[in-house]
């Protein structure tokens, strides 16, 4: 039987690629641009992930899909929500179809299994998963984060709840998984800085029927924190106001109050507190722009998955205009990616720290009824809010990532 | 090639003609994404054909396979993590995964049928909540990631094409090990549990053992390719230990046929391309899929292996004599599949 020697087999690849290198000068220019979006449209995460490709695709159609002079081609990919499908299309994105930039994935887990095949692979990703370490501690030099990592908002919230709203007593519900944990774990941690006490930290499972077992249990506080994503917001929103319990007011971190989450909600979101990196009602006019194009063409109300794809579409698009439209160099149009500082972005200035991740403004919300429609109307902005709130990013990367355990919550009862 | 077929018998020369297209294959596939496909349906066909084990051979429908599955990922991948030899962990997470299995037969033998599908679910649940829960062993949802591949004897399996090649070498040991347990003695007397369980009882076998010792089969093969799932993927998290992964694995075994070496292969090859790739170009692939599968269980119920060998037999039959045997299309004697209840009671 002939044998193929792994040389044999190594040698025909390296021919093949040495053909393809030859044959790139001449056409370098000419080939379009490629951004592959890892999204997800199928299974429980697929609202979410069309919200990406819309975003994107608005930016695109904005553009007459060119930037900086250079035609851009979009390929999507759907993972299904699980970390070996982001895996297996990250591959076929980069291996396949030879894409210059990755935007994507939606899920922490998608993100944290691609983190070391990124790295391998270096191909620039801007990803709106918000795993923490991934800019942290895991830092990889070619992942970016446009949106905000989990705690990012929180710690403004907390912030906000201690300082401004003068709350004392708090008690925290979320999602029982990493991104629950990290957004609670930053507020918490904010909020007791500014003298409050967490007094309850409450764990639901990512599915949950019906909130009112946990709901019951809240007890005496000032304020109730929630973190939860996806539909369940919806959910824990009509179960909180149906149990009577809007006299205990009610916070929200960016996905439990999304502007995209804002048609399916009636009366009982009206008066919750949010921190959000993006906003729909911002007055600018390129927010301006992007709403109404996205209410053109897809009928919606952008939230923060979709303007965090348009705007990563715009660090693409400036980092090009810095290459001059060229990203053959992949070390070198990672640089121009990193080093991209925006003023005109819906949702304000952007830029990046050393560790990839977005330093932008963070929106206080309320939510109110203007004629007939609810509105997330901004009641505070705060500023350059970096991943590592005023900690410093030393200080910060010497203890560990936030979890269910840490920082420890000293005041239960 | 006359020669050739007269010399080898024809089954041996296909066998050879498939190894031998298997070994050229990242040849003239090229891409690095295809030859990756092709590890993963490699080692998903391992898997398969371990569940096939009990499924098909033993008629045990177990539906808890992934908490094996991910039993060897997550015990190589932890133990890796926390500075371990890739020696060591893996031979660790073979022997963890046995030992696993061992606690899964003894708590599930107890049931055939139904009982033992829902007595192999609680299990896999368990585990999956372990997984998912247990967040200071096992890292919770963000998962463990391994930092590289194994390099055996020097080889570099980071890339595509080794990292193939070594999926061929287990596969082709799989099959091949499968094989010989099938037409042993031991497969026989599977066989035999699994359509005549009280008579095989009555002849003197001892049922539950042979049943215990086909689970630790199965197990060691599950291991082995959560194994390579977890090298492959580098990373391991509690979807892989959800139900969704052992009723994947079940659905390949059934697609392709049960009780055959090639059915789970043809099953896990189906799968893993509708799922990775005509993905890319259908966004309802999972109705895709679905049809697929409700096509096969109309037309071929016995899987699509026996089901295709009984409709080219048909074909044949009907082009030399030019009209169609007595029995038509139907599947004629589907060999008994799950459950296996049909033995004299």
């Amino acid at each position: 039987m002939p044998r193929v020697t792994r040389r044999a087999v190594l040698a025909g690849t390296a021919a093949g690629t040495a053909a393809a290198v030859i044959g790139m000068p001449a056409i370098a220019q000419a080939t379009p641009f490629k951004i592959g979006l890892l999204t997800v449209k199928t299974g429980p995460l697929a609202q979410g992930g069309i919200q990406m490709e819309q975003g994107i695709m608005t930016l695109l159609k904005q553009r007459g899909s060119t930037f900086a002079g250079r035609k851009v081609e979009l390929v999507s990919a759907d993972t299904g929500g699980n970390p070996a499908g982001a895996k297996t299309k990250a591959s076929e994105l980069i291996e396949r179809d030879n894409v210059d930039v990755i935007l994507g994935p939606l899920a922490a887990f998608e993100l944290l299994a691609l983190n070391d095949y990124i790295r391998q692979k270096g191909t620039p990703l801007m990803s709106l998963a918000a795993a923490e370490d991934v800019t942290q501690r895991q830092t990889n030099p070619f992942i970016m984060r446009p949106s905000a990592t989990s705690a990012q908002c929180c710690h403004v919230l907390g912030d906000y709840a201690a300082k401004e709203l003068k709350y004392r007593r708090a008690a925290t519900i979320s999602e029982d998984f990493a991104f629950g944990y990290e957004q609670m774990s930053g507020f918490q941690r904010v909020f007791e800085d500014g003298g409050g006490k967490v007094v309850k930290k409450l764990w639901p499972p990512l599915v949950t029927p019906d909130y009112t077992p946990y709901i019951a249990q809240i007890g005496n506080v000032d304020c109730v924190a929630n973190g939860f994503a996806g539909s369940n917001p919806v959910k824990f929103m009509r179960a909180y106001a149906d149990l009577g319990m809007k006299r205990i007011p009610l916070l929200a971190g960016w996905t439990a109050m999304d502007d995209a989450l804002l048609k399916s909600l009636g009366d009982e979101a009206v008066g919750v507190v949010s921190a959000a990196w993006y906003s729909a009602s911002l007055d600018s006019p390129v927010n301006k722009q992007f709403v109404a194009d996205m209410a053109k063409d897809h009928n919606v109300l952008p939230g923060g998955y979709s303007a965090g794809m348009y705007i990563a579409g715009q660090v693409v698009e400036a980092a090009l205009q810095k290459t001059g439209g060229k990203s053959d160099d992949k070390k070198a149009f990672n640089e121009a990616l990193r080093g991209v500082s925006l003023q005109d972005t819906p949702r304000g200035p952007v830029k990046f720290d050393k560790y990839g991740n977005v330093v932008g403004d963070v929106h206080i919300r309320r939510c109110e009824r203007k004629g007939g429609q609810l509105v997330n109307t901004i009641v505070k902005t705060y500023p350059d809010v970096s991943q590592f709130w005023t900690y410093g990013d030393q200080a910060f990367l010497a203890n560990p990532v936030y979890s269910r355990d840490y920082p420890p919550a000293k005041n239960l009862e | 090639m006359s020669a050739v077929s007269g010399l080898l018998a024809p089954r041996t020369a296909a066998i050879a003609m498939a190894v031998l297209l298997l070994l050229v294959l990242p040849l003239w596939v090229g891409n690095a994404y295809y030859v990756n496909i092709a590890s993963q349906i490699l080692f998903f066909a391992v898997f398969a054909l371990a569940l096939n084990v009990l499924v098909g051979y033993g008629g045990l429908t177990s539906l808890g396979h992934a908490g094996l599955f991910a039993m060897a990922g997550y015990t190589a991948a932890l133990l890796l993590a926390r500075g371990h030899g890739h020696l060591v962990a893996d031979t660790a997470a073979l022997l963890v995964t046995v030992a696993t299995a061992a606690v899964y037969a003894v708590l599930s033998l107890r049931a055939t049928g139904i009982g033992f599908l829902m007595i192999t679910l609680a299990i896999g649940q368990i585990l999956w909540g372990i997984a998912y829960r247990w967040a200071s062993l096992t890292n919770g949802d963000n998962g463990v990631n391994v930092s590289s591949r194994p390099m055996p004897f020097g080889l570099d399996l980071s890339g595509a094409d080794g990292f193939y090649y070594l999926c061929l070498v287990v596969f082709l040991a799989c099959v091949g090990s499968m094989a010989v347990v099938v037409r042993s003695p031991f497969g026989a007397s599977l066989r035999g549990t699994r359509d005549q369980e009280r008579r095989m009882a009555a002849l003197g076998y001892d049922v539950w053992l042979i049943r215990f010792w086909a689970f630790l089969l199965s197990g060691f093969w599950s291991g082995v390719a959560g194994l390579l799932f977890l090298y492959y993927n580098q990373f391991i998290s509690p979807q892989v230990v959800a139900l969704t992964t052992s009723a994947e694995a079940l659905l390949m075994v059934i697609a392709g046929g049960t009780a055959t070496l090639l059915g789970p292969i043809v099953g896990a090859a189906l799968v893993v391309i509708m799922k990775n790739v005509v993905s890319a170009y259908i966004v309802r692939w999972n109705m895709v899929l679905g049809i697929i599968f409700i096509l096969i269980v109309s037309f071929m119920p016995e899987g699509l292996v026996p089901g295709s060998a009984r409709l080219w037999a048909w074909a044949r039959h009907r082009l030399r004599h030019g009209k169609p045997k007595p029995a038509a299309p139907g599947p004629v004697a589907a060999p008994p599949a799950s459950g296996g209840k049909e033995g004299v009671r």
